[in-house]
């Protein structure tokens, strides 16, 4: 790219064409003379042609972001009420925190352990039949095979919070047989969880399957190696990075469910975050607003930085077919 | 990612180069597999065990056999070595079938029912409450101590009740709508007077908790039965702590399915689900049952003026919402990708990690923020904008407040999926447009956007019928309200599914059978949505 009698000249071309247009600022550094004048001059047309769209991308930041800084801005406020919040705040302190880890009536970190169980256990699970079962559906030929997997793509179609009513009245009746996975328990809505386990992201999980070489499990297996060998040991391995992108959708994805955690946990102990930050919100929506804010904000930590360390892997899998 | 993956593959093939290496995979499986396996089946089987020991004391037999076919499909999948996919599909299709298809199916049988409040129990309980209701106290008799609970483990708000009794000897019994059964003393804690405290297995009501199910209670009563299984008398509360045993006024008649109170010689027949007076004067008696009622609720739904008028503009507000998010997001979306997609832009990395982050917050976090930031006194967009909108609180304002939370909630998502879907738009295609002379507006309008749509078409559908039963969001921003008209069943930003989730478990009459017709009409409109996803994927494939 750079002309070996000029190192000056084309280091100072590289240098200030970095990130506009790599290709020209080399072709600029082999013509010497004025490097510096014409990559600046090109430097201030370029941000003169996208001024405006700094300007409209700034807009749209603000309106992602105003609502964030007021969650920012709210739990930091010491006054602790809706009426006080606004998008600064008037009070800078942490006495929210002190009163969100100090009400005995809502243990904060009870549900924060909850939804972390909750959570990593549903999402190793899915991890664990997904892939088995992509396994199943790519690599091992049995009768049954197409018509089973559009099966389970069509189940997908009807989540299970569609038919709520049917499982409450399920969980109820085997709760008063037995007891331990019944309403009210954590277990009864991890068993809910589960149903789905298997049958979300099987075409993600298939598709990425599909793309490892067969020849690598024939070769395997002329070798002497079970089934379960290759599954464990060559399969798995290879398909790291899918099992990574699944796994964080599937834990983002449960970490935000509301509607049947809702139905299972009523007692402030079993309850996840989505339903003890509820509670609290409605207990006095201007009073309790300070400790809720500080609550949310604590339990967005964990997915906001899963979403900005691994936008990549996310990014891949939201646009191959899952919405949240 | 790729390049890592296939010098992965090409690790794994060097690994199995024919270069002696056979051995490693022709030797006998590991000890602690073998170990580690039969220890999962030992575990999963002991489990069920247990499970059917529990299931066996309480006389559910189906539930019995249920968990005996199980563990048996269980020990003939992995103890065996044949059927080997169903080693890897067995418990995954057992829980979709347990926990997905099960509730599917019995949300369709629970629509043809009428269950729900005052219709909870089988007719055999609701025959032998309204006898054991109708004791009247004979004189002189001697009391029993009473407490009031629920089997332990069931919700104190909605379990069965039962009697916790005590005798003048001093014997302890649980009398329940079956009837009365003695309880073994161990374990358990009495008061000074013999009145039972604690029980093993049963959770007891405090005082608040009886008075929240008084209703449940004016109807409860624990029938009373002869050697012959004849009902001769029941039992039944006098205040908090004591009961007393007496003789019917009201008995039943198996033969001709009918009650007659002793007392004023009414007599009261079986009628959709409920014992009416004969001669059709009088109210019926409260304590109904369960029973198929065909299409009942469907055609309510359809037929009944009120309901269907509130069930019209529920769903024509339902695919409005949906609709209009999709188009409101995706086009805001494209907006700002189309605005970043320039490579002369910096920072893009920055401006997406930023625009990310209203979809990467739990919904129960932006949701109920939005809801605060909406509060007409206090809250952050009337403050910042000067107004004094009612905006939860109006009907229109509150679906207007809706959408601008969603569409909050959504354009990040599109924004990223048309930012990797115009990266794969050749700049030819776009050259070619300039040169045929069309403007930037152009080429957006009739290049780009088809191309886009074209791309991300399945997706608009899936975001579609996401935001259909977009429970979560309605739920936590508005609870399906504002009411207006003075009714409380049917709020101006309900969805089907927020209005088929508090007819069930809103509010103090559940009707669970209503509740699953709608549900079984969404399943039937999440069909449809799918049955187009489907079409516009293959079509898309075909072309591909």
């Amino acid at each position: 790219m750079t002309s070996p009698q000029d190192p000056t000249s084309s280091t100072l071309g590289s240098v200030d064409a970095h990130g506009s247009d790599r290709g020209r600022g080399g072709q600029l550094g082999t013509a010497s003379a004025d490097v510096y004048t014409v990559t600046r001059k090109s430097r201030q047309t370029s941000f003169r042609a996208v001024w405006w769209r700094h300007a409209l991308a700034l807009l749209a930041l603000a309106f992602a972001l105003f609502p964030i800084v007021f969650i920012v801005s709210s739990a930091f406020n010491n006054a602790g009420t809706l009426s006080t919040s606004g998008l600064l705040p008037t009070r800078f302190g942490l006495r929210n925190f002190d009163a969100l880890f100090n009400d005995p009536a809502r243990p904060y970190w009870t549900w924060y352990k909850n939804s972390l169980i909750i959570c990593g256990v549903a999402t190793l699970a899915t991890l664990v039949l997904g892939a088995a079962a992509a396994y199943a559906f790519s690599r091992l030929r049995w009768t049954g095979r197409r018509f089973g997997l559009l099966f389970i793509l069509l189940v997908q179609m009807f989540p299970a919070l569609l038919a709520f009513v049917a499982i409450y009245i399920t969980f109820a009746t085997v709760g008063e047989v037995i007891p331990q996975i019944g309403l009210n328990t954590l277990w009864g809505l991890l068993l809910v969880y589960l149903g789905g386990a298997m049958g979300a992201n099987i075409w993600l999980f298939k598709g990425y399957f599909d793309t490892i070489p067969r020849e690598l499990d024939e070769a395997a297996k002329i070798d002497g190696a079970s089934h379960a060998r290759v599954f464990f040991t060559i399969i798995l391995p290879l398909v790291r990075p899918i099992l990574a992108t699944v796994g964080i959708l599937a834990f983002v994805g449960l970490w935000g469910e509301f509607l049947l955690a809702s139905i299972f946990l009523t007692q402030a102990d079993d309850q996840t975050l989505a339903v003890g930050l509820y509670a609290t919100r409605n207990a006095n929506q201007n009073e309790y607003f300070g400790q809720f804010v500080a609550g949310a904000l604590l339990a967005s930590l964990p997915v906001v930085l899963v979403y900005l360390s691994l936008q990549r892997l996310l990014i891949g899998g939201m646009t191959a077919g899952s919405v949240k | 990612m790729s390049e890592t993956r296939s010098s992965e593959v090409d690790q794994a093939l060097d690994r199995l180069e024919p270069t002696g290496e056979h051995l490693e995979f022709s030797s006998h499986t590991p000890w602690w597999v073998q170990v580690v396996k039969w220890g999962l089946i030992l575990l999963v089987v002991a489990v069920l065990g247990w499970m059917a020991q529990q299931v066996i004391e309480a006389g559910h037999w189906l539930m019995v056999s249920l968990i005996g076919f199980i563990a048996l499909c269980i020990i003939a999948v992995y103890a065996t070595k044949r059927a080997i996919p169903a080693k890897y599909l067995f418990p995954g299709v057992l829980l979709m079938l347990l926990l997905q298809i099960w509730p599917l199916l019995y949300t369709v049988q629970i629509s043809f029912t009428n269950f729900g409040d005052g219709h909870i129990s089988s007719k055999e309980e609701a025959v032998n409450s309204i006898v054991a209701n109708s004791v009247r106290e004979v004189e002189g008799s001697s009391r029993y101590g009473l407490n009031i609970a629920v089997p332990e483990g069931s919700n104190v708000a909605t379990g069965d009740l039962a009697y916790l009794l005590t005798d003048a000897e001093g014997t302890y019994y649980v009398g329940t709508l079956e009837g009365l059964e003695e309880l073994p003393a161990d374990g358990v804690e009495a008061g000074p007077t013999g009145r039972i405290i604690s029980a093993p297995g049963w959770t007891t009501l405090t005082p608040q908790e009886v008075n929240e199910r008084s209703d449940d209670l004016a109807d409860f009563g624990v029938p009373v039965f002869n050697d012959a299984g004849e009902q001769t008398a029941g039992i039944r509360q006098v205040g908090l702590s004591e009961a007393f045993i007496g003789t019917p006024t009201r008995v039943y008649d198996e033969e001709a399915d009918t009650i007659t109170d002793t007392v004023t010689g009414t007599v009261y027949v079986a009628e959709d689900a409920n014992f009416v007076p004969e001669d059709g004067e009088g109210a019926a008696l409260p304590q109904g049952w369960r029973e198929f009622v065909g299409l009942q609720n469907y055609t309510d739904a359809f037929t009944n003026a009120t309901l269907r008028e509130g069930l019209t503009k529920v769903f024509v507000w339902n695919v409005f919402f949906a609709a209009f998010t999709v188009v409101a997001t995706f086009l805001l979306g494209m907006a700002i990708a189309l605005l970043m997609n320039d490579e002369r832009l910096k920072g893009k990395g920055i401006y997406r990690s930023i625009l990310i982050l209203p979809y990467a917050l739990p919904i129960y976090v932006t949701a109920l923020v939005w809801a605060s930031m909406f509060n007409q006194d206090f809250g952050l967009i009337n403050n910042l904008l000067g107004l004094d909108i009612n905006w939860l609180g109006s009907a229109w304002w509150a679906r207007v407040a809706v959408l601008i939370t969603n569409l909050w909630l959504g354009f990040p998502y599109w924004f990223i999926v048309c930012t990797g879907a115009l990266q794969a738009i050749p700049s030819d295609v776009k050259e070619a447009a300039a040169i045929d002379g069309a403007g930037a507006f152009m080429t957006v309008r009739r290049v780009i956007m088809p191309l886009l749509l074209v791309a991300v078409g399945p997706l608009m559908i899936a975001s579609f019928a996401f935001n259909f039963n977009n429970f979560g969001l309605i739920w936590l921003l508005t609870e399906g309200g504002p009411f207006v008209g003075g009714q409380s069943s049917i709020g101006s930003t309900d969805l089907l599914i927020t209005l088929a989730y508090r007819l069930a478990l809103g509010g103090a009459a559940p009707n669970f059978g209503f509740a699953s017709a709608i549900s079984v009409i969404i399943f039937f409109l999440v069909a449809v949505i799918s049955y187009f996803g489907f079409t516009r994927t293959a079509a898309l494939e075909d072309v591909n």
